[in-house]
């Protein structure tokens, strides 16, 4: 019993992570309906800088916590700009052929940049561990659940209750029409990019402290998981996201446990098929019909 | 009408032959040595997967991205079949095919009914399960693969089935039932309400692509020596989807040209292979933002037809 809520804790903590990351996803679907590809990489570029900020600047924790998240926003943006933008009324899959494209610029640019070797990731948080009668719980899980947590509810905070959140979501609802409304669509968007890929970059960082260690292809997997994670939650819902990745976290680290660590990857995807073919509009999500 | 036929086709037939002469004759001449060689299979075996991938994402539009779960499927199904049951080459190549055929009928009845993203999402998703399941097998060794003694497949067994491939995938679409694809990949519900059974023409594309990948799976297992489930993950998937998507999604002579363009670039670039990469996703990136449609789009090469007629205004066939 005590192996099963450790293996919980876990998950809930490498859930929180995909919910980071997922969030970029659904908020970037829900938007101009692209699986952005290059999404999970964008999360692997922010660990990278996090790496930079905290080994060759010597800089701190938060600081290098912001740059990571100024940094992917940057490079959100400039995305979106070069190879997005211009494909604003192409078909879902020349878009998604395009992400594809830069999923695979990013992966091989930094291996190229950087070489595939791993790195190890400086410790920036305390290594204690707290003890509850056998359930171990560490000050890294803690601070990733407590960061996540804080980004999501500020993320909740924007989309609700700013005017930019305002304009996010009717952007989201109609485009054409909320052109028309004067909402600058392509700022919109542009900004949507923005705090994706700044969550993404939060993540990367955050793994990068609890895994102590980064390589230019770790963002393949996670990226694919949170991109599952959204689906499950209901893609293009932000609370969705959310639930769909502390879920995601959870079945992975009990099959990991209690099945065999080989089979972890591949749940992942057997939820994701499981879940496109019984509710594809996702747990939270509302059923439409296809207008012709 | 027959003697129109004849003269269109002996074009084909000429380059065809022609080319598997050439090749041949120059490799027995030792012109072309066993490097050379190992190129050309690679082409032969990047052509069938993007003909065959082609048929799928191109033609019929359903955009797949787990065409290297079905080559693995293939590759997996000859290697057992002739390291464990010393079967002969030609039945392991049908064997090979027909076991992807059913895992692409087991994985395409519920999975196409998705759309767009969402289907090439699934696919990727069944194709790294079909990584892992193998990963996990250990009659077939497992994560270091499974070692392939005998190898088979040579220049002559992979031109037959390359030229067997475009001949059967190229048929399929000059009939009623490539006609169907093609209309289902210009709109779907249109197709439908015309009367097309849409499921079964989806599903039908994707066993004969599905079919293909495999043949080209057991082609590679007895061209490497070697099946590991890392060569077919999601990597192998977007190189044959880049060939695709490169020589124009419904071209099939776009995709000829592209699987040997990209062999080629990529045995050029074998010291860099990172390089490589950043090469195809610039391609990929430019080809989709200023020619989405690929280099061909949907054209295809046309030979000029031959003319077999002796003289001027003689009458050689049934007016």
């Amino acid at each position: 019993m005590v192996e099963f809520f450790q293996q919980m804790i876990n998950g809930i903590s490498l859930g929180s992570i995909y919910a980071l990351i997922a969030l970029g996803y659904t908020m970037v679907y829900g938007i101009i309906r692209l699986i952005n590809f290059a999404h999970g990489d964008i999360y692997m570029v922010g660990a990278f800088i996090g790496f930079f900020a905290t080994t060759v600047l010597k800089l701190p924790f938060f600081p290098a916590f912001l740059m990571a998240m100024a940094g992917c926003a940057v490079l959100g943006m400039i995305i979106e700009r070069i190879a997005y933008k211009p494909l604003r009324h192409a078909p879902t899959i020349t878009l998604l052929i395009t992400a594809i494209g830069v999923s695979f610029l990013l992966e091989y640019g930094m291996i190229w940049a950087m070489t595939p070797q791993p790195r190890a990731y400086p410790n920036l948080l305390p290594t204690y561990q707290f003890n509850f009668s056998g359930l171990i719980v560490s000050v890294q899980q803690l601070f990733i659940l407590v960061v996540a947590l804080v980004l999501m509810v500020l993320l909740h905070v924007l989309v609700q209750y700013t005017k930019a959140g305002k304009a996010m979501r009717a952007v989201s609802y109609d485009k054409e029409a909320a052109a028309l409304m004067g909402i600058n669509v392509d700022s919109v968007i542009s900004y949507t990019f923005a705090l994706g890929s700044a969550l993404a970059g939060a993540a990367g960082l955050l793994v990068g402290v609890y895994y102590n260690r980064i390589d230019p292809l770790m963002g393949i997997m996670p990226g694919l998981k949170a991109f599952v994670a959204a689906v499950l939650g209901g893609i293009g819902i932000v609370p969705g996201a959310m639930v769909g990745g502390l879920l995601m976290g959870v079945a992975e680290a009990l099959v990991s446990a209690f099945l065999s660590s080989t089979y972890r990857d591949a749940v992942a995807f057997a939820i994701l098929i499981i879940i496109l073919l019984i509710k594809p509009a996702g747990l939270l999500g509302k059923k439409t019909q296809e207008k012709v | 009408m027959r003697q129109e036929l004849i003269e269109r086709r002996l074009p084909w037939l000429i380059l065809t032959v022609g080319v598997y002469l050439v090749i041949s004759v120059t490799s027995a001449l030792g012109i072309l040595n066993d490097y050379h060689m190992i190129n050309i299979i690679t082409i032969g075996i990047s052509i069938i997967l993007g003909v065959s991938l082609n048929l799928i994402n191109g033609f019929t539009g359903q955009f797949s991205l787990g065409h290297a779960g079905f080559m693995a499927v293939g590759a997996y199904t000859g290697a057992i079949l002739t390291m464990k049951f010393g079967f002969p080459f030609p039945a392991t190549l049908l064997c090979g095919g027909l076991a992807a055929a059913v895992v692409g009928l087991v994985i395409g009845l519920p999975t196409l009914r998705l759309r767009g993203d969402y289907l090439a999402i699934a696919t990727l998703g069944f194709g790294e399960i079909l990584r892992v399941l193998f990963i996990n097998w250990s009659y077939v060794g497992g994560a270091g693969g499974m070692v392939v003694t005998q190898r088979y497949t040579n220049f002559h067994w992979v031109y037959a089935m390359t030229v067997l491939t475009i001949i059967v995938i190229r048929n399929w679409l000059q009939s009623a039932h490539g006609r169907a694809c093609v209309a289902i990949r210009e709109d779907e519900i249109a197709a439908s309400s015309m009367g097309i059974n849409t499921t079964l023409y989806k599903v039908a594309a994707f066993i004969l692509g599905s079919f293909f990948a495999g043949v080209a799976g057991v082609l590679y297992a007895h061209a490497y020596y070697i099946v590991t489930p890392a060569s077919f993950g999601f990597l192998k998937s977007v190189e044959i989807l880049i060939i695709v998507v490169l020589g124009g999604m419904g071209s099939i002579s776009g995709s000829v040209l592209a699987a040997i363009a990209i062999t080629l670039v990529s045995v050029i670039f074998t010291p860099w292979p990172y390089l490589r990469m950043i090469l195809y996703s610039l391609a990929l990136i430019i080809v989709m933002v200023y020619r989405p449609g690929g280099l061909m789009g949907v054209k295809e090469i046309q030979l000029p037809a031959l003319s077999l007629k002796k003289k001027e205004g003689q009458q050689v066939g049934t007016p």
